[in-house]
């Protein structure tokens, strides 16, 4: 993506029909860490890679809890997550008040998507920087949502967003048909298994051994399960039942496209999940 | 509000305007009885829902549970009532989402102090008793006007049968106006605050029409709520 005269405002179309500051904004995503989101039939899970920016420093919050059948884990500018989380939780109790009943998550998804369009239609705000998978569980059952700067949501059967998260879309892909009949403790380990992949490559040859070290957060709602953040002890217990499970798999490493080096500069490391590429090529200044 | 209206100003008075006989209060009965000991609270409220001389249920509960460690219980105008609870609990809830831990029983205390006055014209016609541990294990109970006057007390009675149970309460619980040596006053024990908040309420549940069908009693302490119900009289 090279910069180009189309993107000095998001009011302002390529000729190819593209608004290049939401792309940018998507851009945005990819410097979060990973996070993972993937369901069975009963249960939501998402688990989220919480390293901290320094070694000084704790780690930014990833999963946020919105209510008590909806949560979110996000990838991006933490400020604009914040302000999100906000509005949903608001949502959600303001509907809760009048209805006596949780927010459809669908319906909340669409409202959701509508606040942020208003962002990338105004030429005095900018989009929020932030991916979100939203992990929900109604009456019509489990589901993951991805929400991208641009506004769009997609109802997904799993996904992971942030950088170096082609591995665990790799792994997810692979074992997507299992997910299904899963119980509630397969697919958690599933989710840690799936994250695994996106450590920074020399972290990850140091943790082959052993996963009880990885620094997550994991959540889960479903079924007779209001949206809970696992503790320390269940972390550590899930991280534990996950090394068993993985330690009776061979570790295929040649899927592994992110054990090379992240790539700097403007080059995205890897595609990603992003809006319909026109295959027009672009203007060059 | 009564002694504001048109009626005591002859001088205002219109022939032939009319007033409207609407008040926006109902009067829906009940009783509520809250002791606070060492390390417990227990509250109690009976489960008759009334309006004048009808019943609206005998199985109402008057006792909501905000958090594990906090009870409020809340008599007189069943409307308001359904509200103000309905607004504490979302209240309550974006506390737990901003500060990631549920609220102290004090700070429930204030916060519904301040919720009722916010209505200062319009108050919520609520006899309110709020019980509970506080952040040193210790029992509270807090009582209020309708307007919010929130106030720390070891024994309270509340709603229609309030001023018939207060000083069963002062007198059993507080030991007042009784001459006892020291070797004779009880300790109040779970067990006592229990037992002398169901008599209170069978006693109260001869004498008034608005008091009856059973009491729901709550035990709270750092380990847990425990619920039970009382039969009393259903005349």
């Amino acid at each position: 993506m090279f910069r180009n005269q189309y993107d000095s405002d998001v009011t302002i179309w390529s000729p190819q029909g593209r608004l290049h500051q939401v792309e940018y904004a998507m851009e945005a995503v990819k410097l979060g860490t990973a996070t993972v989101g993937l369901k069975s039939a009963d249960y939501a899970v998402l688990v989220a890679l919480c390293k901290p920016p320094s070694e000084l420093s704790t780690s930014q919050r990833k999963i946020f809890s919105i209510d008590d059948h909806l949560g979110i884990s996000i990838a991006g500018i933490t400020a604009d997550a914040r302000v999100l989380s906000r509005y949903l939780r608001s949502e959600c109790l303001s509907y809760k008040h009048a209805y006596a009943a949780s927010y459809p998550v669908s319906r909340l998804m669409t409202n959701l998507g509508n606040k942020m369009q208003a962002t990338t239609q105004r030429y005095d705000r900018r989009p929020y920087g932030v991916g979100m998978l939203v992990a929900g569980y109604d009456d019509k059952g489990p589901h993951i949502y991805q929400v991208m700067p641009s506004a769009n949501s997609f109802s997904c059967k799993a996904m992971s967003i942030g950088s170096r998260s082609q591995s665990a879309r790799t792994y997810l892909e692979r074992h997507l048909a299992s997910f299904k009949q899963c119980s509630k403790d397969e697919i958690l380990c599933h989710g840690i298994q799936a994250i695994r992949g996106s450590l920074p490559s020399e972290e990850a040859a140091k943790k082959e051994e052993s996963l009880a070290q990885l620094n997550i957060c994991v959540a889960i709602v479903g079924k007779n399960q209001p949206f809970k953040i696992l503790t320390e002890e269940e972390n550590t217990k899930y991280l534990n039942m996950a090394d068993e499970l993985a330690g009776s798999v061979i570790h295929l490493k040649s899927d592994d496209d992110d054990d090379q080096p992240p790539q700097g500069g403007d080059e995205p490391a890897e595609p990603g999940p992003s809006d319909p590429l026109v295959d027009v090529p672009m203007d060059l200044p | 509000m009564s002694f504001l209206s048109i009626d005591h100003f002859s001088d205002y008075k219109v022939h032939g305007a009319q007033r409207p006989d609407f008040s926006p209060y109902e009067s829906n009965g009940g009783s509520i009885v809250a002791i606070a000991g060492d390390d417990f609270a227990v509250i109690a409220a009976d489960t008759r829902l009334s309006s004048g001389y009808s019943i609206h249920s005998r199985t109402q509960t008057k006792l909501f549970q905000l958090s594990p460690l906090t009870v409020l219980g809340s008599t007189g105008c069943w409307c308001d009532t359904l509200s103000l609870t309905s607004l504490m609990r979302v209240r309550m809830q974006m506390y737990e989402h901003t500060h990631l831990r549920t609220m102290t029983t004090d700070a429930v205390a204030q916060m519904l102090s301040i919720t009722m006055y916010n209505r200062r014209f319009f108050p919520y016609y609520v006899s309110n008793i709020l019980a509970g541990i506080d952040k040193n294990g210790k029992g509270v109970v807090f009582s209020y006007d309708p307007i919010g006057h929130c106030e720390n007390a070891k024994c309270r009675a509340g709603g229609t049968a309030g001023p018939l149970l207060q000083p069963v309460l002062d007198n059993q619980i507080q030991l007042k106006n009784m001459n006892l040596d020291e070797k004779d006053k009880p300790i109040l024990t779970k067990e006592r605050a229990v037992s002398v908040a169901s008599d209170t309420f069978i006693s109260a549940a001869e004498r008034d029409i608005y008091t009856g069908d059973f009491v729901e009693i709550k035990i709270i302490t750092k380990d847990g709520i425990e619920s039970m119900t009382i039969n009393l009289r259903k005349d």
